[in-house]
């Protein structure tokens, strides 16, 4: 897979040190799985993480804390075996998706929100939301500003805005000043997975209006 | 604060001059034999700055005890899962505190987490070179992170070690959200920078 659109570097370190809710957190590892270059981004990152651990004041522990440990790690550990790559080439969804929609991209059930345009919400208790779209052939999805951050990350298809073609692995990385009017390509559907901040305003009447039919 | 009698002096493990290479010699020991010296020596190094950690991170006492025990047994079932191609294992087990903050401080769930590491370890072929690199990487990062200016690397450790939010920040420096982006961008950018000489 050819991934041109990558993870913004301010993301990959809030994934590193634990600040991504569940939607982001599960949309980035996504990515991650089919981006071998961030996956290296990525390990720069945790290496901060480690240099930092290293070179904390160690905290003293309780009394019975050594006693604790080595009462608990009397069986020799298993070597458990690797997990194979996943031979069948038939699962076309990333890894981190597929305890929620399965394992393929023509399992998901729809819902159509608009013409052309169909949804899959998954449910999360988090404040923000994570669906995916599959968005017809030709079709422009309405011009939206965001109340908030936004990824969408291209499962298959492509579509095209002002930053580019965007195409399967290709994530877009927005921040919320970020305003978009994605234009699928002409031959197919794209699907795609979003996720996004929990709304906190609203732009205007129309999209206030539009709000409650799209949620987009 | 639990006071200095109510520890163990087997905290006293500040011996100098640990590498890179001797806690991978240890982790070695561990996953080959399941030798227990070994792991104590890991546990002595590692558990009380992962305590550091959970406190800083807002934990009580009993918690960050607690999250210890769970980050040091997650490193004995988990040792055959380490790779030297990874990095330094103190990179690997900063992975497995921060899965774990995740879970029982922020109670969100690590789960994408776990799921790429399943991945990753799919993908790799052990290779000398690379695990000479990742070392090198691991041990030069941690270096330039000492190295930063201060207004970045402050950013890096509220981010790091505090577990401050990315907005929790903004609000403690009274700085616009943009703006502590643009500041974790550039420390990232410098880090990655001090790593070319390496390729
Ligand atoms: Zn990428």
């Amino acid at each position: 897979m050819t991934v041109h659109h990558h993870l913004d570097d301010s993301t990959l370190l809030r994934y590193a040190s634990g600040d991504l809710d569940d939607a982001f957190s599960t949309i980035v590892a996504s990515h991650l799985a089919v981006c071998e270059d961030c996956r290296q981004a990525l390990r720069v990152a945790e290496d901060i993480g480690g240099g930092l651990l290293d070179t904390e004041a160690p905290a003293p522990l309780a009394a019975d804390a050594l006693d604790r440990i080595m009462s608990g790690v009397t069986a020799k550990p298993l070597r458990t075996a690797r997990p194979s790559q996943r031979t069948e080439s038939s699962a076309d969804v990333p890894i981190p998706l597929r305890r929620f929609i399965g394992d393929r991209l023509d399992g998901i059930s729809w819902t159509t929100v608009a013409p052309g345009i169909r949804r899959h919400r998954i449910s999360l208790d988090t404040p923000s939301s994570l669906y995916l779209l599959h968005i017809g052939p030709g079709k422009a999805v309405p011009e939206h500003g965001h109340g908030g951050a936004e990824m969408t990350l291209i499962l298959s298809g492509a579509y095209r805005d002002a930053l580019g073609r965007f195409g399967p692995g290709d994530i877009a990385d927005l921040d919320e000043h970020v305003e978009h009017q994605p234009r699928v390509e002409p031959d197919e559907p794209c699907i795609c997975v979003v996720a996004t901040e929990a709304q906190t305003r609203f732009k205007g009447f129309f999209s206030r209006l539009l709000q409650p039919l799209v949620r987009i | 604060m639990r006071s200095a009698s109510q520890a163990t002096q087997i905290l006293d493990d500040s011996v100098p001059g640990v590498s890179i290479e001797d806690h991978q010699m240890l982790m070695a020991k561990v996953a080959d034999h399941g030798d227990r010296d070994a792991f104590k020596k890991l546990f002595l190094h590692f558990g009380p700055r992962v305590k550091t950690l959970m406190l800083k991170a807002g934990a009580d006492q009993a918690l960050a005890e607690d999250i210890v025990q769970d980050v040091m047994m997650t490193v004995w079932r988990k040792v055959h899962l380490y790779s030297p191609e990874r990095g330094a294992v103190s990179t690997w087990v900063y992975t497995i505190a921060r899965n774990a903050r995740i879970d029982r401080l922020r109670r969100r769930s690590a789960q994408p987490y776990e799921d790429l590491d399943g991945l990753e370890l799919a993908s790799e072929e052990a290779d000398g070179e690379a695990e000479t690199f990742a070392s090198q990487r691991s041990e030069c990062v941690a270096d330039a992170v000492a190295d930063l200016p201060d207004e970045q690397r402050q950013i890096i450790e509220y981010a790091f070690v505090q577990d401050l939010s990315q907005s929790e920040i903004a609000t403690r420096l009274a700085l616009p959200l943009g703006t502590v982006k643009s500041r974790m961008r550039l420390a990232y950018a410098k880090l990655k920078g001090r790593l070319e000489v390496l390729q």
